[in-house]
């Protein structure tokens, strides 16, 4: 059978592998995933808290990234920031994408009451600028990264949950959906399982959106010292750098911006080219 | 529908808004079980002088008390005073108000009117390389954390090159003018990468459109079509974006203010945070929640007057 028809799934997969850029970010993604998964068993980096030589020293063969105010290698030190700014994106996208996708299918699917109730509720969240949001619900649930997860999720979700929402009105009278309806299926399996995998490409962007937005948003809340506690994280380590750079010290920073830098980077061309490749409307424009 | 009907249904369904942002801000500042005393006298106060306290704060008040002050406050704009500098917060608003516009009307300008003018040599450009080379450039810009631009321009052009003021403020012009030059510089850098995202978007969105190629069709140049079609309709929603960071211009910018030590609204809220000063972070919340709230109304209105299909939906 050559000639079977694609899914959307099929045809965005061979368009992503295509794209140079989206090759690019994928691989870059997945070695920053890698290096997380070494770095949380154990295998690399696991001393990143030894003494390795004197203070501040600077960038050498022997240290790459030169030392901290303890002596600890700022090499070892960014690259277990890995492990916390993966862990921030995905607990953050993940938390921010349940929230958004459970409120936007309700609103979407039932409408009236319940539709005006949850609209009611995210314009008037929304109307509170996120960033004073993060520093009320930190400056309240207090320090530690539990709490910055939590903080981070529930100020995140209502882009996509408006996205949803929308999409869920337009698909809900379609004709797939009363032929499931027809066969007997319930509000919830429509829900579920119709309408949800034909939207599901704008969950998947903005999880992409949300992942980089959370580490960025991660190093503002260390400046205020709402950050992460007790692990290094790139947060911390450009907080830190605040007082080193007046001494020349530069390599805490340069290594911490360098390496979100590259994550960042890769997750923003990657919800470009995914939106391309997942976007019918786009389809064939330049 | 006529227009003031709009407006009045538009000013009407702003009541509820209000009420819903109060009710957020009431539930993570008087129900999520934090205790604003406890702060207030550390761990080793008496259980007679925690009681004091919040009777201060009004704490031992009902629920419904306490929810409803929230709501006075948002349109008294009577917030009481600050715990660390026992200052009357809305005195302390209107004294941090100029130093914040000092800084962001300046990067306000300059950011748009470059982002307006280079994605329309980005639109006249696109799918060419000059599109793709700014368009990539731009994303990398985004992927810088905020924190470290701050950190780098004010190490390298304020303290090695010394062309700028480290850090501080005075109060009058000209006299702010050195110390603002730098602030500036970093919040139109800052902005001016999601702005060109933004508005080149805007404009490819409408090239695609029927009334473009009805134009080419009748073999209008280009540069008519993008300038005189596309632009004058993508005008809107550009507009509605300019107009929705305003508030923001007068509550500033947060990390900028208090990394240059500009005494201004942004600096005030990062400093409550630093100090724990409860009641200014709550006065900062309704104050920005209640400013956005407003801008968006009369964007909203605004958009009506420029738009009449707006009023028929």
């Amino acid at each position: 059978m050559e000639n079977e028809s694609k899914s959307l799934w099929a045809h965005a997969w061979d368009s992503l592998k295509k794209d140079k850029t989206a090759v690019f970010s994928m691989t870059i993604i997945g070695i920053y995933v890698l290096l997380a998964i070494l770095t949380v068993t154990g295998v690399i980096a696991s001393d990143w808290s030894k003494e390795v030589g004197a203070s501040y020293l600077p960038p050498s063969l022997e240290n790459p990234f030169g030392t901290d105010i303890f002596g600890r290698s700022v090499l070892l030190k960014t690259l277990k920031g890995v492990e916390m700014a993966i862990a921030i994106g995905c607990v953050t996208a993940i938390i921010s994408t349940v929230i958004g996708v459970l409120f936007g299918l309700t609103a979407g699917y039932f409408g009236g009451k319940v539709d005006e109730v949850i609209v009611w509720f995210y314009t008037s969240q929304a109307s509170i600028p996120g960033i004073m949001l993060l520093f009320a619900i930190m400056f309240v649930l207090g320090k530690g990264t539990s709490t910055l997860f939590i903080a981070l999720g529930i100020t995140s979700w209502i882009p996509l949950c408006r996205l949803v929402r929308g999409e869920v009105m337009r698909h809900k009278e379609r004709e797939y959906v009363q032929a499931a309806a027809a066969l007997g299926a319930g509000n919830r399996r429509r829900m579920l399982k119709h309408i949800l995998p034909n939207i599901f490409h704008i969950v998947i962007i903005q999880f992409s959106l949300r992942f980089q937005m959370a580490i960025k948003s991660e190093v503002i809340l260390s400046y205020l010292g709402l950050g992460v506690q007790g692990a290094p994280s790139w947060g911390t380590m450009i907080d830190d750098s605040k007082l080193e750079l007046s001494r020349g010290v530069w390599w805490q920073l340069g290594a911490a911006t360098f390496a979100m830098f590259f994550l960042v980077l890769a997750l923003n061309l990657l919800g470009d080219a995914l939106r391309d490749a997942l976007d019918p409307k786009l389809k064939g424009k330049a | 529908m006529n227009l003031w009907s709009y407006v009045i249904r538009r000013l009407l369904y702003t009541i509820p808004i209000i009420l819903g942002v109060c009710l957020i801000i009431f539930a993570i500042f008087n129900l999520s079980g934090y205790d604003p005393a406890q702060t207030l006298l550390g761990k080793h106060a008496t259980a007679k002088q925690i009681m004091e306290v919040r009777k201060e704060l009004g704490l031992e008040k009902p629920l419904v008390q306490q929810y409803f002050d929230i709501v006075k406050s948002a349109f008294t704009l009577d917030f009481g005073r600050s715990w660390a500098t026992k200052q009357n917060i809305l005195d302390m608003i209107k004294e941090g108000a100029v130093p914040s516009l000092t800084v962001t009307i300046p990067a306000f300008l300059i950011s748009t009117i470059t982002a307006i003018l280079i994605s329309i040599l980005v639109a006249f450009n696109r799918g060419k390389f000059i599109d793709k080379y700014l368009v990539v450039k731009f994303v990398g810009m985004m992927s810088i954390p905020s924190l470290a631009y701050i950190l780098f321009f004010q190490w390298f052009f304020a303290y090695k090159l010394g062309w700028f003021e480290i850090s501080g403020y005075e109060h009058g012009f000209p006299d702010f003018i050195p110390y603002t030059i730098l602030p500036v510089i970093i919040m139109v850098v800052l902005s001016i990468g999601p702005d060109v995202r933004y508005f080149r978007t805007v404009i490819l969105d409408d090239i695609y459109q029927d009334y473009v190629r009805t134009a080419r069709a009748k073999g209008l140049s280009e540069t008519v079509v993008l300038l005189k079609h596309v632009l004058k309709n993508s005008l809107i929603p550009i507009i509605t974006y300019v107009v929705i960071q305003i508030p923001f211009l007068i509550l500033g910018a947060l990390l900028i203010e208090s990394f240059f030590s500009i005494p201004g609204l942004g600096g005030i809220t990062v400093k409550a945070v630093f100090d724990n000063d409860f009641p200014v972070i709550k006065a900062m919340t309704v104050l920005f929640a209640i400013s956005y709230i407003v801008f968006t109304l009369i964007t909203d209105i605004l958009y009506t007057v420029v738009d009449p299909r707006v009023r028929l939906k």
